[in-house]
């Protein structure tokens, strides 16, 4: 729906007339969510016709930042040309993890990747003018600079999948079908939710972008390794308090038919996009109280 | 010389300044190094004396790499993007004015930064890992005073091949692309990834002989006492030092070619 909104709008001189605020507050109930994704939507359509005005230097960071997560996969596949497996795990099986989590958290940067620059625009004052501005700050800042270049991890994510899932002998279900595309978008949703806190917690703590850091890529590092080689202090951290294991560990698992380490039933493998809703609840509610508490650095 | 030593002392403060943003990158590096040690632990248990280190020294090999990471910095950071901007922007020309050497005013102010997020960044997560993991850190001072010496030489070489990067504005003027496709190559050559001892074949050699492995696999192999061939350690300072004096001649010689390049706009 958004899109269609940019299209309409999307030339410099709206049809409304010249000069005339394409945005209009939308009423009714639910007009929050609504008004949200329409400026959102406004603001990265505003970001992808600039970056399409400089089409090879675009070209040329998308390929990078697909180029950036290949070699990723290549240093696996140079540790796979010494072993058979690790942590009982073969190539392909790896390749599922690795690509699942490598597309989930390609989703969620390329929507929400940006509220990490919350800090430095509390650092610079520059939050205040997004605040008199009537469009929901959260999807200002999320559609900050909005870089579509992020589809190359995506792309190279979903080809690594796409390629596991051709060589993995695995005895499909119609519940193990239709987990694949649920397990990606739900880990989307999960990492997403992580991004919102740790933004809400630069509100706290200054210029900490990083500590989010530890938690995407970090977390996707983790994920893309079977979870027999982590330590089980590690794995009950991941799947109870910042609950990752939800990204693709336990719907991978199940579509595997292997066992979880920790126990717990095949069921909970379809349980990520209530763990992803379970995450973005008391996130959103820590951007809420982050940005009731800011005060400006008055520069 | 008394001037540049302020400089790097100056870069050295600015970054000290930012306590939150130190703090957040310890956290980071730390939770990263556990990460990777699992994972390194998987590989040598199933493959011992991979790449010819032991267990304990594979692990040393994570758990350094994260304390070098900001220091050197392997995944972006540094100098370089400011330098572009001011290329991009024109500032340059002031710079060029200076009664300073551009290259070695920017390579004090690198040096300077390095050495705090060596101090800063490097020595916590490095003590995390040793209190987690059996790490096969070297007793002997010497061998201490070598590491040292060949962080320093793999620092240089780092800015060497930045500063080609960062004069590549000058002709470029947006410098995003080259910083994106540098990181790549960084992190992959350099062993951040996999120690470059694990790459197969001609592949591997070819690999360990490229400017990136003197900025962190050479530093490594000095402190692990691991350096293949005769003369071991100096031969891999020798090493350093030739990719060293190289880049830095060639950022000369570029510098001298994209100088000639500029035009002041008067106003």
């Amino acid at each position: 729906m958004a899109e269609t909104v940019v299209s309409r709008t999307g030339a410099g001189a709206a049809p409304g007339g010249p000069g005339r605020w394409p945005y209009e507050p939308a009423p009714g109930r639910g007009g929050r969510l609504r008004e949200g994704l329409r400026g959102y939507g406004l603001i990265v359509g505003m970001w992808i016709r600039s970056t399409m005005a400089y089409r090879a230097s675009f070209l040329l960071a998308t390929v990078g930042n697909a180029a950036i997560t290949v070699l990723d996969f290549v240093a696996i596949a140079v540790m796979f040309s010494h072993v058979e497996a690790l942590g009982g795990f073969t190539l392909p099986e790896i390749a599922l993890l690795y690509g699942s989590c490598s597309a989930s958290l390609g989703l969620a940067d390329l929507l929400l990747g940006n509220t990490e620059r919350v800090g430095a625009r509390i650092r610079d004052g520059s939050l205040d003018t997004m605040l008199v501005r009537p469009v929901p700050l959260l999807a200002q800042v999320a559609a900050d600079r909005f870089a579509l270049r992020r589809l190359g991890r995506i792309a190279q994510g979903l080809g690594v999948l796409g390629w596991a899932l051709s060589v993995l002998d695995v005895d499909w279900t119609p519940g193990k079908v239709l987990l694949v595309p649920v397990m990606v978008v739900a880990g989307a949703g999960i990492f997403g939710g992580v991004l919102v806190a740790g933004a809400a917690f630069q509100f706290v703590a200054g210029d900490a972008a990083e500590v989010q850091n530890s938690f995407t890529y970090g977390g996707c590092t983790m994920l893309q390794y079977p979870p027999t080689v982590f330590g089980k202090e590690l794995l009950r951290g991941v799947t109870f308090v910042v609950p990752l294991a939800f990204v693709n560990w336990l719907p991978a698992l199940y579509v595997l038919g292997r066992p979880d380490p920790l126990g717990l039933p095949g069921w909970a493998a379809y349980l990520s996009p209530l763990v992803a809703f379970a995450v973005f609840l008391p996130a959103s509610l820590a951007w809420r109280a982050g940005v009731r508490s800011y005060r400006s650095t008055g520069s | 010389m008394r001037l540049y030593l302020a400089v790097a002392a100056g870069g050295f403060r600015r970054y000290a300044a930012y306590g939150t943003a130190t703090a957040a990158g310890v956290f980071t590096n730390t939770v990263f190094g556990f990460i990777v040690a699992y994972t390194y632990i998987a590989l040598w248990d199933e493959r011992p004396h991979l790449g010819g280190y032991d267990q304990a020294q594979a692990l040393t090999f994570v758990w350094v790499s994260q304390a070098l990471l900001a220091a050197a910095s392997l995944i972006g950071g540094g100098f370089q993007e400011e330098l572009q901007e001011r290329i991009r922007t024109g500032d340059v020309a002031v710079d060029l004015y200076r009664p300073a050497d551009l290259q070695a005013w920017w390579l004090a102010t690198d040096l300077g930064r390095a050495g705090f997020q060596l101090l800063g960044r490097g020595l916590l997560p490095l003590a995390a890992g040793a209190c987690a993991f059996t790490l096969a850190l070297p007793s002997d001072p010497l061998r201490w005073l070598l590491f040292l010496l060949s962080v320093a030489l793999g620092l240089v070489v780092g800015f060497g091949v930045r500063y080609l990067l960062a004069l590549a504005a000058f002709w470029l003027l947006d410098g995003a692309g080259v910083n994106l496709m540098a990181t790549v190559v960084t992190v992959f050559f350099s062993g951040m990834l996999l120690p470059l001892t694990v790459f197969p074949g001609g592949f591997g050699e070819v690999v360990r002989l490229l400017p990136w492995a003197a900025m962190l696999q050479v530093p490594l192999d000095v402190l692990l006492g691991t350096h293949a061939g005769s003369g071991g350690a100096v031969r891999a300072l020798g090493f350093q030092a030739v990719w060293a004096v190289g880049l830095l001649g060639a950022g000369r010689l570029v510098q001298s070619a994209a100088t000639r390049k500029v035009v002041v706009q008067g106003g």
